[in-house]
């Protein structure tokens, strides 16, 4: 436990210092991010109120063609993080990510039969391919739910990871079997979507993710205490108090619309789940009060950052941010399980 | 009475409502893990649960907490049904030290005492000067406050049980449940325990139930015995009338010696042969 987040200080000692350092962090990444890019500007151009909007290029740039993009990656890396830490306690597994109960093959699958079936067809501003790919997120989560639980009784984590795991190699074999049908074009537009993608050309499409995102967060903010006392386990989280069979429920319900959100968005971005989330218990400790907050706030951080990265490492080339979460998320995984033996 | 136990059946496997239905005619079914199970808990006493292995102590525990909901019969709580109760409401007043905890991610051992005032906090209170000075009142009284900073994960099984017996504390309850409470623990630790509940039960007042293996300790510690076998009460009562070398053979088909020791004054059991 890194210093001045000793136990010994109080816990909204603690929670205050940790929100507003990690709140920092994000509020200047999401500020310093769209300035960077191939057209250089300045930050004190884009916010000098003598220039018009409409004559001030540098605002243009800042505000229409890089903002959104920095906000979708600040949302969906605070939701896959936030996510990830909820996964991980209900299911008392640390090696949990959003992705591993199916919603991520889910949402591939219903995204390649939108670009299989319907790429041309638009619903208003919505386009298909999100929707389907929500739609997609939804039935896989809620085929593990009715799969792993039983009225009046805690759910079973153990058939829940199994159903999960399952249905994500069905859904794969689904995906494998639409691509094989499928010609070029629509294999590469798919193989494009699976890497993750956060660019979202304007503000349009975060409107659709951001209330669903917030309700996951609402549910979010009454689950902390009683994640701390369901990772002891469920008998010795009910004997404090715990409604274990509510706040399971609440978790997955949660933590699933989180990710179908946030993947929906972007397309299913990897490590960001499981990564953020022991970075952050690496440097707060395990109290979920406070990791849970500290984790949506440096998942946001951390995926403008590696955005920032595949956009401009290879400039004008753009490496798909999925790959460059994997990069960096993966071998620091590595590190961790070997360090942790 | 403090806590009133009246026929209480229940069964792991999956259909609880055939229970229900065949316990009154049958008086439970064969795979029941406890069935017809009545037993009274006198405020201030320390009750022991005896029996072989998989006699049902630990889902009787569990049952008397509310942790887990009988197929028949009913939980009194000084007087009211405990099942009618929300869980944060019985949590206040019962706690529970099971053999053993894993938590899944590390915590400190303050951490874990905390963990047991979440019955009295509120969906967004943080516990509050009130709350860590009732955690260091647990680690104090179990002398582990010197453990209040190390990682749960590094404590010796003796410091583990005794951080957990702290936090059951902490949530200042009148019954508090105990499962083998020294069963992983040395001779020393075990006498700590025995000493450390002791002095709970006379100093704050806390009702015991402890189910255990050990008839010394239950001799040593427990007023009260509640002897079970196959999810059943076989007797029950003062220890002294208990505890006797019938009933010792009659439920785990043992062959004791049991007679007054010299210098403590409680029973000990000597266990002779395999009868």
């Amino acid at each position: 436990m890194a210093p001045g987040t000793s136990a010994r200080r109080p816990v909204h000692v603690r929670l205050a210092i940790t929100v507003a350092g990690f709140g920092a962090l994000t509020v200047l990444m999401i500020v310093l991010a769209p300035l960077i890019g191939s057209t250089h500007i300045s930050l004190s151009r884009v916010f000098d109120p003598s220039i018009p909007f409409a004559d001030n290029v540098d605002a243009q740039v800042f505000f229409v063609a890089r903002l959104p993009r920095v906000l979708a990656a600040a949302l969906v890396g605070a939701a896959l993080a936030t996510a990830g830490v909820v996964f991980q306690a209900m299911l008392r597994n640390p090696l949990a990510t959003p992705f591993t109960l199916g919603v991520s093959a889910g949402s591939s699958l219903g995204a390649m039969l939108a670009i299989l079936f319907g790429a041309s067809a638009t619903l208003g501003p919505l386009s298909p391919v999100p929707l389907a790919s929500l739609g997609g997120a939804v039935l896989a989560a809620a085929i593990v739910y009715w799969l792993a639980t039983q009225p009046g009784r805690p759910i079973s984590t153990s058939v829940l990871l199994l159903a999960g795991v399952t249905l994500n190699s069905f859904f794969s074999a689904l995906i494998l079997f639409a691509q094989f049908i499928a010609d070029y074009a629509q294999v590469y537009r798919a193989a494009r979507w699976l890497m993750g993608d956060l660019d979202v050309g304007s503000f349009t499409p975060l409107y659709g993710s951001l209330p669903l995102i917030l309700a996951a967060f609402a549910m979010f903010a009454v689950l902390p205490g009683a994640l701390n006392l369901l990772t002891l386990g469920p008998d010795a989280a009910a004997a404090r108090g715990v409604n274990v069979g509510r706040v399971q429920r609440m978790a997955f319900i949660s933590a699933s619309l989180a990710t179908s959100a946030a993947v929906s968005l972007s397309g299913p971005i990897g490590f960001i789940g499981i990564v953020v989330p022991h970075l952050v218990r690496l440097l707060v400790g395990g109290d979920h009060r406070i990791v849970l907050p500290a984790s949506a706030l440096f998942g946001a951080s951390f995926l403008i950052g590696c955005d920032l990265v595949a956009r401009t490492v290879l400039a004008p080339v753009e490496i798909p941010v999925g790959v460059v979460t994997a990069m960096i998320g993966g071998p620091f995984f590595l590190w961790l399980l070997v360090r942790k033996g | 009475m403090l806590l009133l136990a009246e026929r209480l059946a229940f069964s792991y496997s999956a259909d609880q409502s055939r229970l229900r239905a065949t316990s009154e005619a049958t008086r439970g079914t064969r795979d029941a893990a406890v069935r017809d199970v009545s037993l009274t808990v006198a405020r201030g006493s320390i009750t022991g649960l005896l029996g072989p292995n998989g006699c049902g102590k630990t889902t009787l525990l569990k049952l008397l907490a509310g942790i887990i909901t009988p197929a028949s019969g009913q939980v009194l709580f000084d007087g009211v049904a405990i099942a009618s109760q929300p869980r944060r409401a019985v949590a206040r007043r019962v706690a529970v030290v099971p053999q053993e905890t894993h938590p899944a991610f590390d915590y400190t051992a303050l951490e874990m005492v905390l963990m047991g005032r979440h019955p009295h906090l509120d969906t967004f209170q943080l516990e509050g000067p009130r709350d860590v000075a009732l955690a260091y009142d647990a680690l104090d009284a179990t002398g582990t406050s010197h453990l209040a900073d190390r990682p749960y994960m590094t404590l010796s099984g003796g410091e583990k049980q005794r951080v957990i017996i702290a936090s059951a504390l902490a949530q200042q309850p009148e019954l508090l449940l105990l499962d083998e409470p020294t069963a992983s623990l040395d001779l020393g630790y075990q006498l700590e325990i025995q000493a450390l509940l002791i002095s709970l039960n006379r100093e704050r007042d806390v009702t015991m139930v402890l189910a255990t293996h050990d008839l010394n300790l239950a001799a040593s510690l427990c007023d009260h015995l509640v002897l079970m076998r196959s999810g059943q009460v076989l007797a029950q009562g003062a220890t002294e009338d208990v505890l006797t070398v019938d009933a010792i053979r009659q439920v785990y088909g043992v062959t004791a010696d049991v007679h007054r020791h010299l210098t403590t004054g409680h029973l000990t059991v000597v266990p002779l042969s395999r009868s």
